[in-house]
């Protein structure tokens, strides 16, 4: 195919040829990184948590009126005792919180007590021994907790644990030469000792603040002795978690009525909780997916629409060309190798922009860099759109009969 | 003529029907796509006590210093020691501190389970600083505030439920082991974002259902339901009372400064007792204080979710990439009819006639687009929830002055696109187009 003609007729356009030229670079643009967000916001939400999510329901369980830590220690042995006493219950454990609950206790550790700046941050789960099993952590070094090691602690006490259990990111972070078991370490400035490692195990909080120290977790034995209330994790018989669940909520208050657990929010199975935590991301990455289809449909429908116009202007040249000899796939192969010139003047433009976008996002949003490969799949997705949406068109002018040449209007 | 004009645009649409849907279609879409991010930007951005902003002020006390606080700035709320020192200097107009509190209001008339109701226990001031609006009664006096009298105001919501919605000022409410006697009924008071209460929430969670005196609950030793940020600091205290002492912070701080001149006068108070606690040997850094207005607090806490500029910015580029489009797609109409132009031009008519005509047959469009635009943004409004999140999609609504700028947007963005092909033409030469094609 020869490009002089092409271009000399192309510069007989020029204002049609730079509107779909310059759609296309913008489409590009958006395309590019609506697809990046789309895949850093699935990555991040498919992100594992560590435990066995399937059989897991949380109870966000709230006192009613004025208690003292003992109290509530026996209380919330009692429940759990009850808890654990339910046919379809596996086990059961109370804590502060839950991986993905959003919030919670985060602290810094320190390896010597003089330094100024943390070590690591960590999330901070209250554990006693049923916790791994419930979780269905891995133990991968060391041992669980013992049933007297875990104390009790109220609203404002400070947090003392005689040991830690580390998750092995946590563990990695603080001791690169793998010698993390057995070592002291400061936390929330008293001393504690690693005991234990478990494979995996996620933070509070997916948000961007706490990336930081993702999947640096650490287990403490004690109970949260505190009239706010507390979580209790439950894991259920595989398969039974709707019947643990109306269950569970029967045997709780059958042990005391004097607690509150919310209708709505008190229960949650597992998928609800990572539902919720990962609300915005998923909103985000179906907002990205409806605008891309949208804007390549518009694209398309553009240059379909201009196209058609040329077309139609050029019935009479085509007809003469066809007149001296070029057959249906001369004109067909014209209007296709005119589409791929325009299309990739504004890829060239459009990849500029992609990368000018994406450096203004990372600096508005602390978004990351543009990966090449998704400029790629955009150029590759924009050319196949052009080739595509001209199709129609330039069939339509392949059809043009040599009799037209002869026609004056 | 005008009207001839338009009966011209009119049959000119009806003879390209595909042409006509693509450009009304691309024109709705991008139109529809901006108003739906506006509208959620629009809720979230907005000033939510314009009359006051500028006279209530958030103080910040630096009592981290430098090598605990973040980047130099002093942390977002009090300590108890500083905010006492505050209540008790009154050297504003009018002062609050409060921290949020979760209570069980347990029934003594009926067999209903304790439910928990969330609230905030302050001081009297709270509700004429924050215009809070009453149904009944009032808020409490500063005597009441003194006296650790237990006193309550309730919600709206929460009187409903307890008391049919009937007045019940003077009434009793037991929250967990205490009875509170009402003195204020609340009419619904839910401003968005709630930027009293930046510091335990993003301001879009539910409002508040109960109030109670802040010395009432300190006395019963009631401990905040809210956030408490200790910043890594070694003061944290080991038992209730020295967390108390200790330098956490927890407790939110408002004052109200009717003029510049008190502005200025509290900013070099702040700035004192910060000078002060540093002679008596508390702080070991210079004074570090900010004083902020509603509006630079909102923004200092980014009140305005990331996710809600991020949509906004690629609706507007979803827009200009449309109106590309409709620019192209006029001018492939327009300049198909060259011979007609060339012929009215002919017969007499003026550049500014040609104009006029292709104008009109423009704004069709875009008065076509804009109505197609409403109906998706009004179908789209439902999906916000989707991607914003429940809180704030709640907030987005589409009301009158959206539905008129949704329209006006569409009308002037085709004009605007309409302007260079209508250009081009006009621009066509009469003899040209005469001769045979």
């Amino acid at each position: 195919m020869q490009i002089k003609p092409i271009l000399a007729a192309l510069r007989r356009h020029k204002a049609g040829t730079f509107l779909i030229a310059m759609q296309i670079a913008l489409t590009l643009a958006i395309v590019c990184n609506a697809l990046f967000i789309i895949q850093q916001r699935v990555t991040h939400l498919s992100e594992p948590t560590g435990i066995d999510e399937a059989d897991i329901f949380t109870i966000q369980n709230e006192w009613v009126g004025k208690h003292t830590d003992v109290e509530l220690n026996a209380q919330m042995q009692a429940d759990l005792q009850a808890m654990r006493s339910v046919p379809s219950v596996a086990d059961a454990t109370a804590s502060n919180s839950f991986p993905l609950r959003g919030g919670g206790w985060d602290d810094g550790i320190k390896l010597d007590p003089a330094q100024v700046q943390d070590s690591s941050g960590t999330a901070i789960y209250f554990a006693d021994p049923n916790t791994i099993d419930t979780f269905g952590l891995k133990l991968i070094a060391g041992r669980n907790f013992t049933a007297d090691e875990v104390r009790s602690m109220g609203m404002r006490d400070n947090l003392k644990p005689a040991s830690v259990i580390v998750t092995r990111t946590l563990a990695d972070k603080l001791f690169p030469d793998g010698s993390a078991l057995g070592k002291p370490i400061y936390l929330a400035g008293e001393q504690t000792t690693i005991v234990g490692i478990v494979d995996m195990l996620q933070t509070q909080s997916v948000d961007r603040w706490a990336s930081s120290f993702r999947y640096r977790s650490l287990l403490v034995p004690a109970r949260l002795t505190i009239e706010l209330g507390g979580f209790y994790i439950v894991r259920a018989k595989p398969g039974q978690r709707d019947e643990a669940m109306k269950a569970v909520k029967q045997a709780l208050f059958a042990q005391n009525p004097r607690r509150v657990i919310d209708d709505e929010v008190g229960m949650l199975t597992f998928d609800q909780v990572r539902a919720i935590a990962y609300d915005r991301d998923r909103g985000m990455a179906i907002l990205m997916g409806i605008i891309s289809v949208a804007l390549l449909a518009i694209t398309a429908a553009g240059i379909v629409g201009l196209t058609s116009f040329w077309v139609g202007q050029r019935r009479k040249q085509i007809g003469v060309r066809r007149a001296l000899g070029a057959t249906r796939r001369d004109i067909l192969g014209y209007f296709m190798t005119e589409n791929l010139l325009i299309t990739s003047g504004g890829i060239i433009a459009g990849a500029l922009l992609a990368v000018i976008m994406n450096l203004w996002l990372v600096t508005r949003f602390e978004m990351s860099r543009l990966s090449l490969a998704y400029l790629l799949v955009g150029v590759i997705l924009l050319l196949l759109l052009g080739q595509g949406a001209v199709l129609a068109p330039a069939m339509r002018a392949s059809k043009v009969s040599p009799v037209e040449a002869t026609r004056s209007i | 003529m005008f009207v001839h004009n338009l009966r011209l645009g009119a049959k000119s649409l009806r003879r390209n029907p595909v042409l006509t849907a693509l450009m009304i279609m691309s024109i709705g879409i991008g139109v529809a796509a901006s108003m739906i991010t506006y509208a959620v930007f629009r809720a979230v951005s907005g000033n939510p006590i314009p009359q006051k902003s500028s006279v209530l002020f958030v103080p910040q006390i630096d009592n981290w210093g430098p090598t605990y606080n973040r980047a130099g700035e002093p942390p977002p709320a009090l300590n108890y020691t500083d905010a006492m020192a505050l209540m008790k200097a009154k050297k504003a107009e009018r002062q609050t501190v409060f921290f949020p509190i979760s209570a069980s209001v347990i029934s003594t008339t009926t067999e209903r389970l304790p439910f928990k109701v969330r609230g905030y226990a302050t001081f009297g001031d709270f509700f004429p600083m924050f215009e809070v609006p009453f149904l009944y009664g009032s808020g409490w006096s500063h005597e009441s505030d003194d006296a650790h009298e237990a006193v309550a105001v309730i919600s709206k919501e929460l009187n409903k439920k307890l008391f049919d919605g009937a007045n019940s000022v003077g009434k009793d409410i037991q929250l967990d082991d205490g009875t509170y006697r009402i003195v204020g009924v609340t009419d619904t008071y839910d401003p968005k974002p709630r930027f009293f209460d930046m510091f335990n929430s993003d301001g879009y969670t539910d409002p508040a259902q109960v109030y109670v005196p802040f010395h009432h609950m300190m006395d019963l030793k009631v401990d905040t339901w809210g956030n408490n940020t200790c910043g890594g600091g070694p003061n944290r205290g080991n038992d209730y009372q020295s967390w108390l002492r200790g330098e956490c912070v927890w407790l939110a701080a408002w004052v109200e400064l009717p003029t510049k001149a008190d502005e200025d006068a509290y900013r070099s108070w702040l700035r004192g007792y910060a000078e002060e606690q540093q002679r008596s040997g508390r702080f070991g850094w210079a004074p570090n204080v900010r004083l902020r207005n509603v509006v630079d607090w909102l923004d200092y806490r980014h009140a305005v979710p990331p996710e809600s500029r991020i949509a906004l910015t690629i609706a507007v580029s979803f827009l200009i990439i449309c109106l590309v489009n409709t620019v192209g797609l006029l001018l492939a109409k327009f300049m198909r009819r060259a011979p007609e132009i060339g012929v009215r031009r002919a017969l007499g008519a003026s550049r500014a006639e040609i104009y006029k005509q292709f104008l009109a047959e423009a704004g069709m469009v875009g008065l076509s687009g804009g109505v197609l635009g409403l109906i998706l943004t009004g179908a789209g409004m439902f999906g916000t929830g989707l991607v914003f999140g429940k809180e704030i999609a709640k907030l987005a609504q589409l009301d009158f002055s959206l539905v008129l700028l949704t329209l006006v947007v569409a009308v002037l963005s085709t004009l605007i696109a309409a302007f260079y092909p209508t250009w081009r033409a006009a621009q066509v030469q009469p003899a040209w187009q005469l001769k045979s094609n």
